[in-house]
């Protein structure tokens, strides 16, 4: 598994990456692709889109299922990755390149957990 | 408490994401996943697991009469070694199972149902029983791999006498040894590729596993899951239960009147309900995702504002690339290009009503 240092993660297994104080991108990891399998749809939203704590912003279709995917902040879309539309598979072969959207005037932010601790949290959840 | 099949700890093993299906924990996909193990079942070859398949035995001199009393089609137009598809039906013309039947000599026959079903079935099979016959269930003492795919016999070939090798689709061979392990080898499988459906006993299965798989290394077979299993019975337009069929639908009604003989001699369960159920407003179609995204089972379709039908199996297409799905549909509204919408939570996607099956393998 793979877990970047520099990135901040969710218990939902999103990443950020914070561009500057107020803007970031945000992904799935590659914890979570490995889970979801091979993905095949993404649905993004738009630009000047409102993205909240704890609400769903996007959700992407693997082979079996659907699964939505959750604002680790809230604030602004300012930019939408939308060669996913095209290239959904991207998420599964370059999770933390494969960036969904960037948000901008980030007005507040989860307690996110840094790489050792999501380390940890998914050996955790995958011995249940 | 989900069940194992003989072959769990191979599974995990070989690096299976095992999830519960039906009772039993089963691998939905390795980690190859599952489009790769689909594409392998459509080009090359694959193995699947399905020993949690029920299996039930008729034997006697009534045999014959108690299963045609319980299915739809007719095993008298079997020889012997020969097997057919059929509905199991309940008193109202709707679905208890579909099975098929194996029919070993005019007084032996096995059915071999769904996992899902089985302690049902079993109990309404026991119900119907007349006559000198003896029913066995022999699923917990049968397990059973699949291998499908173009490439298939020529691995089988590498392990089984080639006059033991069943030649026709929908025929078997019992008593035949693959490398040395009785078995019984069957043409038939749940992908629409050619492919040989392998019955033995538990204690033998993983030896079976294992040969077929080292047989079939250089032929490109690979272990698939259930994940692949389904997206390849759905390219192949099959029905599966609870999905396209339940014990409301009827099979005249899911396109499955072929199965389903009116004039048998001695009738069957469900056949004057189907006679005053006639005539039937719906149709299993197929439905072609032409707008964005994948539509799955349980979504309403719309005509405008009409609602015309409703999804019963839905996916990605590995194959093709696009979303795919069957449905329950007005037949006003089933005609071959007519442009429909469904309801993907909350969202419209247009869809396009295309031929079954949707995948079709070459002759």
């Amino acid at each position: 598994m793979n877990v970047p240092q520099n990135l901040h993660y969710t218990k939902s297994h999103e990443w950020v990456l914070f561009l500057d104080d107020t803007t970031a991108r945000i992904g799935i990891t590659d914890f979570a692709q490995h889970e979801l399998g091979d993905l095949v749809f993404v649905n993004l939203p738009q630009v000047g889109d409102k993205v909240e704590i704890d609400q769903v912003f996007a959700d992407v279709e693997s082979v079996k299922a659907v699964s939505d995917i959750y604002g680790p902040v809230t604030g602004e879309i300012s930019a939408v990755n939308d060669e996913l539309s095209d290239s959904p598979q991207l998420l599964n072969t370059q999770p933390y390149d494969a960036w969904f959207i960037e948000v901008k005037n980030i007005s507040d932010k989860m307690k996110f957990l840094n790489a050792a601790e999501y380390q940890q949290f998914c050996e955790e959840d995958e011995g249940h | 408490m989900d069940l194992k099949t003989p072959l769990y700890d191979t599974h995990v093993a070989a690096g299976g994401k095992v999830v519960p299906f039906a009772g039993y924990l089963l691998p939905i996909q390795y980690a190859t996943g599952i489009i790769t193990e689909h594409m392998a079942v459509r080009k090359q070859a694959g193995l699947f697991d399905v020993s949690h398949m029920g299996e039930v035995l008729y034997s006697g001199p009534d045999a014959k009469a108690n299963v045609n009393k319980v299915i739809t089609n007719d095993v008298d137009l079997l020889e012997n070694g020969d097997i057919c598809y059929s509905p199991i039906l309940n008193h109202d013309g709707g679905f208890v199972d579909d099975c098929i039947v194996y029919k070993y000599n005019p007084d032996k026959y096995m059915i071999v149902i769904n996992a899902s079903n089985r302690h049902k079935d079993v109990a309404w099979f026991k119900e119907q029983l007349f006559g000198d016959v003896v029913f066995e269930d022999i699923s917990d003492i049968t397990a059973e791999v699949a291998l499908q795919g173009p490439n298939s016999t020529a691995i089988l070939e590498k392990l089984v006498a080639a006059t033991d090798i069943p030649r026709g689709y929908y025929t078997f061979k019992e008593n035949v040894l693959l490398d040395g392990i009785p078995c019984l080898i069957s043409q038939t499988g749940y992908t629409g590729e050619t492919g040989y459906e392998i019955y033995t006993s538990n204690d033998q299965i993983t030896a079976v596993w294992n040969k077929l798989l080292e047989a079939g290394k250089d032929l490109g077979l690979i272990p698939c899951g259930l994940g692949a299993r389904d997206t390849l019975r759905l390219e192949a337009g099959m029905p599966l239960y609870g999905h396209e069929m339940d014990d409301t639908v009827t099979p005249l009604e899911i396109g499955l009147g072929f199965f389903v003989k009116m004039e048998k001699d001695g009738g069957f369960i469900g056949k004057d309900a189907l006679i005053a159920k006639q005539p039937f407003n719906t149709k299993r179609a197929g439905l072609k995702v032409t707008g964005k995204g994948i539509v799955r089972e349980h979504a309403t379709i719309y005509a405008g504002d009409l609602e015309v039908g409703m999804t019963t199996s839905g996916t990605h297409s590995p194959y093709f690339g696009y979303g795919i799905a069957m449905a329950h549909l007005n037949k006003k509204f089933a005609k071959i290009g007519t442009a429909l919408e469904v309801d993907v939570r909350g969202r419209r996607v247009a869809v396009e009503v295309i031929k079954l099956p949707f995948y079709k393998k070459e002759q």
